[in-house]
């Protein structure tokens, strides 16, 4: 009977990746009990996690996979179009995804009313579906249908905070989000204008014909600030803090390892597959632009985390600074410099997730993420703060953890640009990763609990497994390389050789 | 059992201790049996089954895993890591003793982690001993600093807290902004890290950028404690003496120099060096190291912080003579890291048993207390001997080569801070014993219990330690030929 099933969809993977969790978001409202909203989500997010492993596997062995939905032929219907690049960040996507709902039932039970709980679930799948669509479809238009999806999802993931200061910034999120959003539409409208065409190929086999133009640079300037907003790229980072510092605990875990990374991969299709990068970013001047700002980035991002009370704000601060390296790697516009951007979507998401789920954990049993409520943590929660003081050594780069591996190909990529000095820049930002965890872990094993304080148990096994499993992951994928590192130096490879 | 497979064994080895200690925590007695057993057989595996590989001229090799493309993990046993390796796990077993007697002597809590940090913190000294490449050495220094920061910070109290943060900050700090730029730059230019006899830059790095190579080792080996970033090591004092002795006179500091000894010859290899001449600039700084951390010794009251600085200028010493890029040189160093180690446990073992014993810890509080403690005085007595380079102690061998490398170099100026240096050791370390042997001891102390004549020593495995290793000095005046055999292996 599986090899039946297995007949009637296995070419269908790509579009079950989008419809399932769309299909299984409605299902959710309809169930309404908040542990059977849990359960369908559940099935939907593993499976989903379990196909995008399968998409991966596929485009290792026979190639790139297009899948022509409706059966409508490329150029004229729409494509879902799965390559190294997206493989590698669809399998992030959905695997964040599958883990952190392992987390979720207790930790939004403190946060969230349990009638409305079952929205959570339906609004998490929609979010979801958004991101997988940004990333596996091959039509540039649909980049923003699920861009849009995702972010209205996200805006209301986000306000379901427990205080009130998460309505404010879903606001301050919705309103940046809508301005990138709308740039988007007007970049992609630009191209559609001069070209006539949206599928993503073709675009790039258009604009190649066309050359550059004043129309196509406007476009890529528009579709660089859009995508520049969701991604966070200093200075246009400022609705991040907010938003991860007031959304639910378990959201937070989520948008961080999951939207910034998808945004990014929507910055590198653009830039190489379809700019192809020496049309529009030749010459020296767009890439020195986005290499300042990933360098303002990494410093002030880290050198404001260090300043930050409420641990939740300064990891936020720290994402900054790690886009920041991402955005870096990516304007060396060299093998070395992309993979490391790449490899650290993966190594970020892996290890930010964590670190986040680490305040999950804390905030379910201090009710506060502020530094006062890591005092003495080492003893009381010794697993929990354990697991952070292994993301954080990973977040600094320590040799053996994903964050090495990352920062090996970024400086790799710094010199092999003739860039020194920023290589210099690079290391010198680990260090003030260093600080600002640090901070933390003296706290957490020099300070005693005030007098009186609460009794405090260990974290539900329930949340503690899904933030193991992806500490755990820093250290498996800081030794073995070969998934992460691997296939993003091959795409990495693919798009320096001008592929699609 | 292979030498290959022992040499592999020998880095987790002391990994099997922290399962012990974990396992019989409850129990302190069969917890520090479990470490001591386990010390025992790694000093087994490493002088029965590696040792005599080494001595053949053979390399064995162990490799563990590559974790990107060119950077693999892997061990290779060259003669200066084994000398290093020997050192390490020699010492360790010597320092459990102690260990047991200083600790319960002291009272001191959470004994339990010291003993794990402990065997992770040489268990990352094989590693680095062994290492067959930049990267795995790089990794293991990295696991050196992190498994000792607990130990640093030991009491918990907030000096121990600003030490380990300095502690942390400079020799992690450097390792990222400098060691690791090295390694990524040795590999881009010559697409692997390994250590290879004659050294790997040969025609691929040139010109000035062999020497900001050069520096970028040096000063990113932080734990060398190459001055300006040696503050670490005094601040580190404020850690349980055995750490103080293992470690800061052993292990993490020796695991620096021998990286910058390791590299200059593996890497550079000493006809590079000695042909371009990129190694003179570090001649001067260890110079300046040599000499300014003996004044600064000469000036402290405190017999650790005392200590702590003579540590840092004798580690400028085999900076010295890696930067010297002779024969000579780079022999008198390596052996220097044996004969140094061996002459400053030494002293850090009885700096403690004076404090556990008489609770004294400034040397002007000395006075006459030789004669209540003269097995712990004898034994400070022979060790300063050994530091300051005079026979019958191992330490005059290293200095003789030394002294020979410099010459061989044509450089005059380093045989003269040399010789300074000796002069200035012999003044920071024998009023110790001076103050101890013929002052008289004050009239009342203030601890009426400690009043009066006869022995009164510390208790006994807080002294035989120190004795035992003293009498290793001797031994090692009389066995240097056997070193000088095993590491005029190392240059071709």
């Amino acid at each position: 009977m599986i090899e039946g099933i297995w007949t009637l969809i296995g070419d269908d993977l790509p579009a079950l990746q989008i419809a399932v969790p769309l299909l299984a978001a409605t299902l959710c409202i309809l169930v309404r009990r908040p542990m059977a909203a849990w359960s369908v989500a559940m099935v939907v997010a593993w499976s989903s996690f379990a196909n995008a492993g399968v998409l991966l596997h596929r485009v290792l062995t026979t190639g790139t996979i297009s899948y022509a939905e409706g059966g409508w032929p490329v150029p004229w219907g729409i494509e879902l179009r799965i390559d190294l690049l997206n493989a590698l960040v669809l399998l992030v996507v959905t695997g964040i995804c599958a883990i952190v709902l392992l987390a979720a039932p207790r930790s939004i039970k403190a946060e969230i009313p349990r009638d409305k709980q079952y929205l959570f679930y339906a609004t998490y799948l929609l979010c979801m579906t958004g991101l997988a669509g940004m990333t596996i479809t091959g039509d540039a238009f649909n980049i923003f249908v699920f861009l849009e999806i995702s972010s209205l999802s996200s805006y209301a993931l986000i306000s379901q905070g427990s205080t009130r200061r998460a309505l404010t910034s879903a606001i301050q999120y919705l309103v940046m989000g809508t301005i990138g959003g709308t740039f988007i539409l007007l970049g992609i409208g630009m191209l559609y204008m001069v070209t006539g065409t949206l599928n993503i190929v073709d675009l790039a086999d258009q604009l190649a014909l066309v050359g550059p133009n004043r129309t196509v640079l406007v476009a890529a300037a528009c579709i660089a600030v859009g995508v520049g907003i969701k991604l966070a790229v200093f200075p246009l980072h400022i609705w991040l803090p907010n938003a991860y510092t007031y959304a639910p605990a378990i959201v937070t875990a989520f948008i961080a390892a999951t939207s910034t990374k998808v945004a990014y991969y929507v910055l590198i299709r653009f830039a190489y597959s379809i700019f192809r990068i020496n049309l529009t970013f030749d010459g020296t001047q767009p890439s020195a632009i986005l290499m300042m700002l990933g360098i303002a980035a990494m410093f002030l991002g880290s050198l404001v985390a260090i300043f930050q009370d409420d641990i939740k704000r300064m990891l936020a601060y720290s994402s900054v600074a790690q886009i920041g390296y991402m955005v870096l790697g990516l304007s060396f516009a060299n093998e070395y410099g992309l993979t490391g951007g790449l490899v650290h979507v993966f190594n970020h998401a892996v290890m930010k997730c964590g670190l986040f789920l680490v305040l999950a954990c804390v905030l379910l049993r201090m009710r506060s993420t502020r530094l006062s409520a890591f005092e003495g943590l080492g003893r009381r929660m010794p697993l929990t703060f354990a697991a952070f003081v292994l993301g954080g050594l990973s977040l600094v780069g320590v040799p053996l953890t994903v964050g090495f591996v990352s920062k090996w190909y970024l400086v790799l990529g710094a010199l092999e640009a003739g860039l020194w000095p920023v290589a210099v820049l690079i290391l010198m930002s680990s260090i003030l990763a260093l600080v600002y965890i640090w901070r933390v872990v003296e706290v957490g094993y020099f300070k005693a609990p005030p007098e009186g304080a609460d009794e405090i148990t260990e974290a539900p096994v329930s949340m503690l497994l899904p933030t193991w499993i992806l500490i755990g992951s820093t250290l498996v994928f800081g030794v073995w390389t070969s998934l992460s590192a691997g296939v993003a130096s091959a795409a990495a490879r693919m798009l320096i050789g001008g592929g699609s | 059992m292979t030498a290959a497979t022992a040499v592999g064994l020998a880095v987790a080895w002391p990994l099997f201790a922290v399962v012990l200690i974990i396992a019989f925590q409850r129990w302190p007695n069969l917890r520090e049996t479990g470490t001591l057993l386990t010390g025992g057989s790694l000093f087994a595996i490493v002088a029965g089954v590696i040792l005599p590989e080494v001595q053949a001229g053979g390399r064995p090799r162990f490799d563990v895993w590559e974790v990107l493309p060119g950077l693999d993990l892997a061990f290779e046993v060259e003669p200066l890591g084994m000398l290093f390796g020997l050192v390490a796990s020699g010492l360790w077993i010597v320092t459990t003793f102690y260990s047991i007697g200083y600790m319960r002597g002291h009272h001191e809590k959470n004994q339990t982690r010291f003993y794990i940090c402990f065997a992770i913190a040489i268990s990352g000294a094989l590693g680095v001993a062994f290492a067959a490449n930049v990267f795995t050495l790089f990794v293991f220094y990295e696991l050196i600093t992190l498994s000792t920061y607990p130990l640093v910070t030991h009491a918990g109290t907030e000096k121990a807290r600003n030490a380990g943060r300095m502690y942390l900050g400079i020799l992690m700090g450097t390792s990222i902004a400098f060691l690791l730029f090295a390694l990524v730059w040795t590999w881009l230019a010559t697409g692997t890290t390994d250590f290879r006899p004659g050294g790997i830059l040969a025609g691929k790095v040139e010109g000035p950028q062999l020497m900001i190579l050069l520096a970028l080792y040096a000063f990113g080996t932080g734990k060398a404690a190459l001055m300006p970033f040696h503050r670490w090591l005094p601040a580190a004092m404020v850690a349980p003496t055995p750490v103080s002795a293992l470690l800061h006179a052993v292990a993490v500091v020796k695991a620096g120099v021998f990286t910058i000894l390791k590299v200059v010859v593996y890497v550079f290899g000493i006809d590079l060096l000695a042909a371009t001449d990129a190694s003179r600039w570090l001649t001067w700084v260890a110079a300046f190291t040599i000499i300014a951390a003996s004044c600064v010794a000469l000036g402290k009251d405190n017999l650790k912080a005392r200590l702590a600085y003579s540590t840092i200028s004798q580690l400028s010493y085999i900076v010295l003579g890696a930067a010297l890029a002779t024969t000579a040189g780079v022999i008198g160093g390596g052996m220097h890291i044996v004969m140094h180690a061996v002459g400053k446990i030494t002293l850090f073992f009885c700096a403690g048993a004076i404090m556990v014993g008489a609770h004294k810890t400034e040397v002007s509080e000395l006075d006459g207390l030789g004669r209540r403690m003269p097995f712990t005085f004898g034994a400070f007595l022979l060790g300063s001997l050994s530091v300051i380079g005079l026979p019958p102690m191992g330490g005059s061998w290293s200095k003789w080569f030394l002294m020979l490398g410099a010459a061989e170099a044509g450089q005059w100026v380093m045989m003269v801070v040399l010789m300074a240096s000796s002069l200035l050791s012999i003044g920071y370390l024998m009023p110790v014993v001076v103050r101890g042997f013929f002052r008289s001891a004050p009239v009342d102390d203030g601890h009426g219990d400690h009043a009066g004549s006869g022995i009164h020593e510390a208790p006994l495995l807080c002294v035989l330690p120190p004795v035992a290793t003293a009498l290793g000095g001797i031994v090692l005046f009389f066995y240097a030929e056997d070193i000088w055999q095993l590491l005029m292996g190392m240059v071709p």
